[in-house]
């Protein structure tokens, strides 16, 4: 109880210091200057993003184009975190002992879902995956993105794998998908560095303001993240939910 | 004002939520506090005009951490002292034999 109250004050005292750092922030002012002539960085990217690349997010104008970078070493992290929670996770396949050591919650979630669970996944399924490619595609016209829509997909993912006992994704199709995804994103960034001096460096062909294809490179990095973020998320999910319980 | 009388009591819900998550030794149900802080906070997020974060706390906070919160509790123990005990108990028979 100590202990907790120890917690609290700690807590209460990082509160007080952070809302008294806050109320010298003056949030809501106007402190990018006017859009055509911006004085600060974020007022540069304001302008620069639905003038110049022609990206009605410029959330995503600045993950992509901006800090495109960034955005590679966040895939890279994600990455290394998928591999690591398999690696860690990985069981040989032996039968005998799932049998003999199966404890009784396990075995009381092994049981198949009511019809209904299972008739509502497969109706939601195709629908939670087409809101995810539709929210990765439209990356930079809409708000969301690689990321996000590549969460969403794997929450679809997840309702299957949850409702179907023997819902398994197919693993050299999720690998493939993966790597390819990887490889178009530094295949980009590349291309970028060999014929425009940089990398990640986007074309000089921007499109119109809101037209699907437009903003150069950012539609098709957006699209790699997205099926890059979907299957490794996807994979974390699969290891999870079929690891073996641990023998008591 | 009546949105304002709503934000009000979704704030109060959110910090009641993170205080009992962080209190309750049943550990299922604390992680299902963490998630109704995720929905109250993608709500905020979204009022506060940042659709992109309040989908990708819609997405991994309320639905894939809560999940894999559970999936690992599901393979350990679901409540905490008793973790605790065993945890103890098992190095405190290491050194007896």
């Amino acid at each position: 109880m100590l202990k907790k109250l120890f917690v609290f004050i700690l807590l209460f005292t990082i509160g007080y210091f952070l809302v008294n750092s806050l109320k010298s922030i003056p949030l809501g002012a106007n402190r990018v200057g006017s859009i055509d002539e911006p004085t600060t960085v974020s007022g540069y990217y304001l302008n620069k993003s639905p003038n110049a690349l022609k990206v009605a997010n410029s959330i995503t104008a600045v993950v992509v184009n901006f800090r495109g970078f960034d955005t590679l070493g966040e895939v890279t992290v994600l990455f290394l975190a998928a591999t690591g929670l398999a690696s860690i996770l990985y069981r040989k396949e032996d039968e005998e002992e799932e049998e003999k050591h199966t404890h009784s919650l396990s075995k009381r979630l092994n049981l198949p879902s009511s019809s209904l669970v299972r008739t509502g996944a497969k109706i939601l399924f195709p629908l939670i995956l087409l809101l995810g490619i539709y929210v990765f595609i439209h990356g930079h016209l809409t708000p969301g993105g690689g990321f996000q829509g590549g969460a969403i997909i794997a929450t679809g993912f997840l309702l299957m794998l949850v409702s179907y006992k023997g819902f398994t994704t197919n693993h050299n199709v999720m690998v493939w998908l993966e790597s390819l995804a990887g490889l178009g994103f530094v295949g980009v960034g590349l291309y970028g560095l060999f014929a425009y001096g940089s990398f990640l460096q986007n074309t000089g062909w921007t499109g119109n303001l809101n037209d699907l294809i437009s903003g150069g490179f950012i539609p098709l990095i957006y699209i790699f993240i997205g099926i890059k973020v979907a299957t490794e998320l996807t994979n974390v999910l699969d290891t999870l939910l079929n690891i073996k319980p641990r023998k008591k | 004002m009546v949105l304002l009388i709503f934000l009000i009591a979704m704030a109060v819900i959110l910090i009641v939520a993170a205080i009992y998550s962080i209190v309750q030794k049943d550990l299922l149900f604390a992680v299902l506090g963490t998630g109704v802080v995720s929905l109250i906070l993608s709500v905020f997020f979204y009022i506060l005009q940042a659709p992109d974060v309040a989908i990708t706390e819609a997405a991994i906070g309320i639905a894939l951490t809560t999940i894999i919160f559970i999936i690992t509790i599901r393979n350990t123990t679901r409540d905490e002292d008793k973790y605790n005990d065993d945890y103890i108990n098992r190095f405190k028979s290491d050194k007896d034999a």
